[in-house]
């Protein structure tokens, strides 16, 4: 027989109890949450949480820049999920089990185009704070116009390289239709440049065919997916 | 809508049992026709008296779900289509190999992980397979009385439907179900750490990890799920793991041209699985369609595979099977709900 791990033992080593500093619902079951910064990190990593050492942590984007003094994580609240119910209810002074952040989902000096759905904004929210988002232009998909998450600030900073596409409502400045709709609509894509995708598999899979097709190198093609 | 009795655990058919007021044994019994018989129905469990078997009647069906289409290469691999509950399609191969008939199962309705070499992604995230669906693919075979060995390699991350993929592995491997030695089951993981770490603890069955380059870089290209869990994170687990002498972890690795098949690719590969007692398997990629992929040539894989064996990695290249049948996996379920 092999030995056997305990599960808790191995999630120990890496989470670690930081105490909420704040928890803002943004949008109808949307929530961020906040604690005290204690590594550096780069924007576009994920960190893990839990609400106890007995059950697997989930992962999260980074929302915040990496200069500021807090971590910020943005969630959606899952009705079955056993993790964001509970998250949704933290006040500032509780605990909950972090780890470091970690990951490689990274932008750098080179032109790129962000492509996100719903939460999917939070990391390039993150390199939006952490101010690396003077050539690139992001581009926002949603169900409801409510789920804009940031977009006051972004608007304001990005102007007309913040794109907002909404598929079951309309408004102005907003184009009526989903993500892949709106590229679809782009006669030339630039092919020189970075496209990073974060959202639902669906999304990315969808947007990530188009752009090859459209001649963009898979290689310059990264992809993270919310599951 | 009846629930099934096929797809529950032991425990389950018991405590159903007690529920309608049956004897407790009643479950057992239930278990041995419903993976163990050739019958498809409540009314043959003969040794259940009749009104058991009305009341099982009432409120359950026996569960099983035939297949809608069958595709048969050349080679003898068949590929079966099964229709879900949600009115979706999975896919489940056949292999047989001299003596070997290997069963390669679906455990979720499309996938979440969107990598990019993959048929099964481009049809997004279906749905998740109850443990019976996933036991149906065996069952319902017609030569699932010979099947020697199973694989999860089908539609789907099994990790990511965790709880349904246990209890199959359960009920394949109780002597109550199927009574299938785990040693004959690989479970395929894209790298799911949680997961993965829960699947070593609860079963005995084989572990193969989806890796196809070992440089991290170059992983988040072909494999999203590379931003959640690192393949540095998913080698630092294992390696925490004694794998014993009978239990198998096995990489898998699609050969792509020009992309992993370089010598700096073994020399890395001979490095991050330092200490790891493992084999790698390499898979000759299936096109499909509008994949910026290649296929690597015959030599260059011949070359790659012996250039590890020589550094003393056990590697081997995976027969390509059932190549005119839509071998790769997602081919077919993605035409047939295309097709609707």
């Amino acid at each position: 027989m092999m030995p056997k791990t305990v599960e808790s033992q191995n999630l120990s080593v890496e989470l670690k109890e930081v105490v909420i500093t704040g928890n803002e619902e943004i949008s109808s079951g949307v929530h961020l949450i906040s604690w005290n910064r204690t590594h550096n990190f780069n924007p576009g990593q994920v960190v893990k949480i839990a609400s106890d050492l007995t059950m697997p942590p989930r992962i999260y984007s980074i929302c915040s820049g990496n200069d500021e003094p807090e971590i910020r994580v943005l969630f959606n609240v899952k009705e079955v999920g056993l993790l964001t119910p509970w998250l949704a209810g933290v006040i500032p002074g509780m605990k909950i089990w972090a780890t470091k952040p970690y990951g490689s989902f990274s932008d750098g000096k080179k032109p790129a185009w962000w492509i996100a759905t719903g939460t999917g904004i939070a990391p390039f929210f993150s390199m939006f704070r952490s101010g690396i988002s003077e050539n690139k232009t992001l581009i926002h998909g949603v169900r409801q116009l409510s789920q804009f998450y940031f977009e006051d600030e972004l608007e304001w900073a990005m102007g007309e390289r913040y794109i907002r596409c909404c598929s079951h409502e309309q408004s102005c400045n907003v184009f009526p239709g989903r993500i892949i709709s709106y590229l679809e609509e782009i006669k030339e894509l630039p092919t020189d440049i970075n496209y990073y995708l974060c959202g639902k598999a669906i999304m990315v899979v969808e947007v990530r065919d188009l752009l090859i097709s459209r001649g963009v190198r898979y290689e310059n093609i990264l992809a993270e997916i919310y599951f | 809508m009846k629930d099934s009795l096929f797809g529950k655990t032991l425990n389950e058919l018991t405590a159903l049992a007690v529920e309608l007021g049956l004897p407790k044994f009643t479950g057992k019994q239930m278990a041995e026709w419903l993976y163990q018989k050739d019958v498809s129905s409540i009314d043959e469990m003969t040794n259940l008296s009749k009104k058991a078997r009305e009341i099982l009647s009432g409120k359950f069906e026996f569960g099983l779900v035939n297949s809608t289409k069958v595709q048969e290469s050349v080679d003898g691999t068949k590929k079966y289509l099964f229709p879900t509950v949600q009115g979706k399609f999975i896919e489940t191969a056949m292999i047989p190999d001299d003596d070997r008939k290997t069963v390669c199962v679906s455990s979720q309705v499309g996938c979440k992980m969107g990598c990019l070499f993959c048929m099964t992604g481009k049809q997004g995230f279906q749905g998740q397979l109850t443990a019976g669906e996933i036991v149906n693919q065996i069952r319902n075979i017609p030569e699932w009385h010979e099947v020697t060995n199973i694989v999860y390699m089908g539609m789907g991350e099994p990790f990511d439907n965790l709880e349904e993929v246990l209890k199959s592995l359960e009920i394949l491997t109780s002597e109550w179900g199927f009574a299938m030695s785990p040693r004959r089951i690989t479970v395929s993981t894209i790298g799911i750490v949680p997961g993965m770490v829960t699947f070593l603890n609860h079963s005995e069955a084989h572990l193969a990890v989806s890796m196809h380059t070992p440089f991290d870089a170059e992983r988040q290209t072909l494999m999203p799920v590379q931003v959640a869990y690192p393949l540095e994170e998913v080698i630092r687990e294992i390696k925490s793991w004694d794998f014993g002498r009978q239990r198998r972890i096995s990489f898998e690795y699609i050969v792509f041209k020009g992309l992993n098949d370089s010598p700096r690719h073994v020399q890395e590969l001979c490095k991050i699985l330092n200490g790891i007692k493992c084999r790698i398997n390499l898979i000759r990629f299936h096109p499909i369609p509008g994949t910026p992929l290649e296929r690597t040539d015959e030599n260059t894989l011949q070359k790659f595979k012996d250039q590890l064996n020589d550094k003393g990695i056990l590697t081997t290249i995976r027969s390509s099977r059932g190549q005119d049948i839509y071998a790769a996996c997602g081919l077919l379920s993605t035409k047939e709900m295309l097709g609707r």
